[in-house]
């Protein structure tokens, strides 16, 4: 029954293929799955636009949108409606054709992205030999987008947001790669379903996820800090930042246009959420051994959905960083001390099995993070606050 | 296996195309985007993942968005008035036609030289791997130096002199 239910979406689609000639089989089996991935997302982004705005709410202390269906739990619907009837405003002076195609780029790069996530067990659209390889290659093609929607919109805010939005996404992908090789030297492998099952195993019932080890939790709080940069989120949304850019690259967007960039960065956290829990957090597998009875892709939405609540936790509590401490702090903290982290790895993966890899990781790693957090804070010269009030 | 073949050839050279022949230079450097992904489109096509992916992620994640910064922070994004095409571009066309006929003889004498294969080599990502802290090891060493010194070189051209006014 257990393994039923764990291959439910399998059986699903093969029945359904069955109905059909052999020669269509192996076609419609593709379809049937590229059709449950662009349904089930944009669900999943609906539902969480409502849960980010109820729980922001509860942060700020006020109740959140409760005036559509029970709890406000069809505002959604209605936002969609909204969107798809506003009037489409295309600026005289933009460049219409690059103004058009950037909303379709992001959407349809960040949604490619899903092809190589393992959503549960044999559940992987392509099962890519060098799938970590293609998902960053998606994601990099997604900066372009950014840049083309804010170059064309000819306005000043856009073009500085979509500056802010490249830069800061180049910088960051830098770590993004950098900490997931990390655990590619230690899989060796870049196919991300070989990559949780290296991690499937269970020491009596703790399970060999990499984040419980030293190097993988340097590694995931390192991948955690450029992935939330990666998608725009605050402490990192300076390229959107209401208070000087308006809406940053995606001012001169409405209507539909909007909704596709609005759809866009949530996916992009739903597929760098997915890549983060395949990588460090076992993807699919059960966080204990004798849990492994709930179906796989049971745990991996949870996984998923956990993340997108610290998001949206994140988001609720840190201010804005400023322009040049999002650079050095990307520039001399997180990157040298992922890279300290890949020598780590190294050190991990050839000092073979015991107890003694454990305490020179940690140590190295705990010292270095104490190290450069002391140099850095020193550097600082914080004096004392300066208050100064409008007369 | 054709088709695709000459659907994506004219892809990459239409964008290749667009790119010298567009008047405005953002529109150039999109274009020269399009030739790219046409390019790695190409690889796939050939089961090279590897290099299909690693194109996407250099050319279009780096190098493509270095090409539109740079645009963007000379200020070359508005259009030049004697409008686009160079004063010496009969040399330019002969310089690159002669380049052209150079590699496409290279390219035609290596298809009497190297005996055909019957099949495709499987080659996977681990093999590339191997290969490459293996045999070439040293060309690799190699490149890394290079672009070591090139970033520091960048950063020294960067950085302010010290004592100098900012």
């Amino acid at each position: 029954m257990a393994a039923n239910l764990d291959q439910i979406f399998i059986h699903l689609r093969d029945w359904l293929v069955a109905f059909l000639p052999v020669v269509l089989r192996p076609a419609t089996g593709v379809l049937l799955s590229v059709i449950a991935i662009v349904c089930v997302f944009p669900g999943l982004f609906a539902l969480t636009t409502v849960f980010e705005r109820k729980g922001l709410g509860r942060i700020q202390n006020r109740l959140g949108p409760n005036r559509v269906g029970p709890f406000g739990f069809f505002q959604p619907i209605a936002d969609g409606i909204k969107s798809l009837t506003k009037e489409d405003i295309v600026p005289l002076s933009a460049n219409a054709g690059v103004h058009f195609l950037a909303p379709l780029v992001l959407v349809v790069t960040v949604f490619m992205g899903f092809a190589v996530l393992p959503m549960g067990r044999n559940m992987v659209l392509v099962d890519m030999d060098a799938g970590l390889l293609f998902f960053f290659a998606m994601g990099a093609a997604t900066e372009l987008s950014v840049f083309m929607a804010g170059w064309s919109s000819r306005n000043k805010y856009s073009l500085l947001g979509a500056m802010r939005a490249v830069a800061q996404m180049i910088s960051y992908e830098v770590v993004l790669l950098l900490s997931s090789v990390s655990v590619v030297m230690i899989s060796g492998s870049l196919s991300l379903p070989k990559i949780v099952d290296a991690q499937n195993q269970y020491t009596g019932v703790f399970p060999h996820w990499y984040i419980f080890t030293p190097w993988g939790l340097a590694g995931f709080i390192m991948y955690a800090i450029a992935a939330t940069a990666e998608t725009n989120r605050s402490p990192f949304d300076l390229p959107e930042g209401e208070s000087e850019l308006v809406a940053g690259y995606h001012t001169e967007y409405s209507g539909f246009k909007f909704a596709l960039f609005f759809l866009g960065e949530y996916l992009a956290m739903f597929s760098i959420s997915g890549l983060g829990t395949t990588l460090f957090l076992g993807g699919w597998s059960a966080p204990l051994s004798f849990l492994t009875f709930i179906p796989s892709w049971c745990w991996f939405f949870g996984k998923v959905m956990l993340s997108i609540f610290v998001f949206i936790w994140m988001r609720g509590t840190l201010p804005r960083l400023r322009q040049d401490q999002l650079m050095n702090f990307a520039w001399k903290f997180v990157l040298p001390f992922t890279l300290l982290d890949l020598m780590v790895t190294a050190l991990w993966r050839f000092m073979g099995d015991g107890w003694l890899r454990w305490v020179v990781c940690t140590v190295i790693l705990g010292t270095a993070y104490v190290f450069m957090a002391r140099l850095q804070w020193r550097q600082k010269h914080i004096g004392p606050r300066s208050y100064r009030y409008a007369e | 296996m054709n088709f695709v073949f000459y659907l994506l050839a004219a892809l990459t050279l239409g964008g290749g195309l667009a790119a010298v022949l567009l008047k405005h230079l953002v529109h150039s450097a999109l274009a020269t985007t399009v030739a790219f992904a046409g390019l790695a489109l190409l690889f796939l096509q050939l089961d090279a993942q590897f290099a299909g992916f690693a194109q996407i992620l250099v050319y279009i994640g780096a190098v493509a968005i270095l090409i539109v910064f740079a645009i963007l922070l000379t200020r070359g994004s508005d259009l030049p008035k004697g409008g686009v095409f160079s004063a010496t571009w009969f040399v330019g066309l002969v310089i690159a036609a002669g380049v052209f006929a150079v590699l496409g003889w290279a390219v035609l004498i290596s298809v009497e030289a190297l005996p055909q294969q019957a099949s495709v080599p499987a080659v996977t990502v681990h093999d590339i791997g191997i290969a490459l802290v293996g045999r070439y090891v040293l060309p690799l060493e190699i490149v890394a130096l290079l672009l070591t010194a090139a970033t520091i070189g960048a950063v020294i051209v960067a950085m302010h002199e010290k004592g100098a006014p900012k």
